[in-house]
């Protein structure tokens, strides 16, 4: 019977043996934006000596838990706890020697919302957005060019309000926070009560309708034309410069992938770009690489010629990036644009 | 004022509903410089029996058309046999093939970015669809750790 408990126990322990610890599941889930070393990227610095003492344990678990809806950080659903407190121990591994995790009472902050809004206005809007929503762009990419170490958190976010609690707000806003643009502003001018009332006006986004990804199901926008498939090439490329796009490139959709002579010539790819376009995005967003480039296939079934591309609509929803919904609108209808006029 | 923050935490939670999570983009950090990285990918995919289509070089046509930018490519790739198959039986897969995989410097290190297949749930409307999906998605997640372990 010991031999049946010990073989029990030593096959219930196995996937506890065999789980990453915290650093692994850093390095897998969280170092491509915030880095190795937790310096930012796409994402925040974490390593921040201001940042992780000031912050409990809970918004931080909170935070990889529910993510920043709509500002990239997405919600780390398929993490149990135990992997979600692996990382939070390996995240307070940068502590700064000696430091120590501030205790904050959970009592919530009474103040003035109405005072608060316009404190807000005066003092906070500059940065963090007239309602809360924070800088443009996303954390730190040090691929391009950038006027801060880092940009102001979306304060009207649902994850930010679910992971921060009123006296980490008040904490914050009375001590701000060294190494980035946050002051303190106590020393700004600002009253024990005046920050009470900032604080209160902030839990009050919480009532915001927040974002929602887009619900364009079609993944793909196609229009039939009535030419040849030769025809249609040319009609696509004449569309496309004619709205301010280049050509870069032609070729068969088997391109590359077989003998120039075997490929098939009945579907054939225009891309086209617009750098100015390309770099607006990239500034949003550094992953929007898969939007690109632009690109309209036209493909030949049974006689008939039709004109695709990707929905930028649809595949927007990936990218968990408000500031993205613009860009991929006016994507959509530009690819509408082209294969409307193109069939013309 | 417990009965406005029981309906302020309501609220938050209905925001919280409709969360993006962490499974529909594969992004992955090589700490190995870019084009180090960028061999390694290329190993990584013919090893996984695909094979690269083109490597599209934004960061040439941007700082052509004088805008700053670090390394910026677009690998696609494919398994011929399987593009040609899926082009004629399910031709609205054809504006995703070849598949792309996003590469890009930073500092000395290098991102890669991929969409999960799995997740394109419009895409896939049948069966055979739904199961080829989940097959890339497995893979494409497999070749994406690869190169971050610089195996």
């Amino acid at each position: 019977m010991r031999v049946v408990w010990s073989l029990l126990l030593t096959v219930l322990a196995l996937p506890l043996a065999a789980a990453p610890g915290g650093g692994e599941l850093y390095a897998q889930n969280c170092a491509v934006c915030h880095g190795a070393d937790g310096r930012g990227g796409v994402g925040v610095p974490l390593a921040l000596p201001s940042f992780l003492p000031s912050v409990s344990d809970d918004y931080l678990a909170a935070t990889i838990r529910h993510g920043r809806p709509g500002r990239v950080m997405p919600a780390f659903t398929q993490l149990s706890n135990a992997e979600i407190q692996a990382i939070v121990a390996h995240l307070r591994s940068w502590m700064p020697p000696g430091s120590k995790v501030v205790t904050l009472s959970s009592q919530a902050v009474k103040g003035d919302v109405v005072r608060g809004k316009a404190l807000f206005a005066e003092r906070c809007a500059v940065c963090h957005g007239a309602n809360g929503e924070g800088g443009h762009g996303t954390g730190v990419t040090f691929s391009r060019p950038r006027d801060l170490p880092i940009i102001a958190p979306a304060l009207n976010n649902p994850g930010f309000l679910a992971a921060a609690s009123d006296q980490m707000i008040k904490t914050t806003l009375m001590n701000g926070r060294d190494g980035t643009p946050m002051v303190s502003f106590l020393q700004q001018g600002l009253s024990e009560r005046d920050i009470d009332d900032v604080v209160s006006y902030v839990r009050s986004f919480a009532a915001e309708a927040g974002w929602k990804p887009g619900n364009d199901d079609t993944p793909m926008l196609e229009m039939d034309s009535p030419y040849t498939l030769a025809e249609t090439v040319e009609a696509v490329k004449r569309a496309a410069v004619g709205k301010n796009f280049r050509i870069i490139r032609e070729q068969s959709l088997e391109n590359g992938l077989f003998a120039a002579t075997q490929e098939s010539k009945t579907a054939h790819i225009v891309y086209f770009c617009n750098f100015n376009f390309i770099n607006q995005a990239l500034a949003l967003d550094p992953r929007v690489g898969l939007f690109m480039p632009c690109r309209i296939t036209v493909v030949e079934r049974e006689g008939q010629v039709k004109m695709m591309s990707i929905n930028p609509k649809y595949l927007s929803r990936l990218f968990n990036n408000a500031e993205l919904d613009k860009p991929c609108e006016e994507m959509y209808q530009v690819y509408m644009g082209i294969m409307e006029e193109a069939s013309l | 004022m417990r009965c406005n923050s029981l309906v302020l935490l309501v609220l938050l939670c209905v925001g919280l509903t409709s969360v993006s999570h962490a499974d529909e983009l594969f992004m992955v950090r090589s700490s190995h410089a870019f084009p180090e990285t960028m061999a390694t990918l290329q190993e990584v995919i013919s090893r996984h029996g695909y094979t690269v289509s083109r490597v599209q070089r934004v960061d040439i046509g941007l700082t052509d058309s004088g805008f700053k930018t670090d390394m910026y490519r677009l690998v696609f790739f494919a398994r011929p046999d399987e593009l040609r198959d899926l082009s004629q039986r399910y031709p609205q897969l054809i504006p995703y093939l070849p598949w792309p995989i996003t590469i890009f410097a930073e500092g000395e290190e290098t991102l890669l970015v991929t969409a999960n297949p799995a997740e394109l749930h419009a895409l896939a409307h049948n069966d055979e669809l739904k199961h080829l999906f989940r097959r890339w998605s497995t893979e494409f997640r497999a070749i994406l750790e690869e190169v971050r372990k610089g195996e």
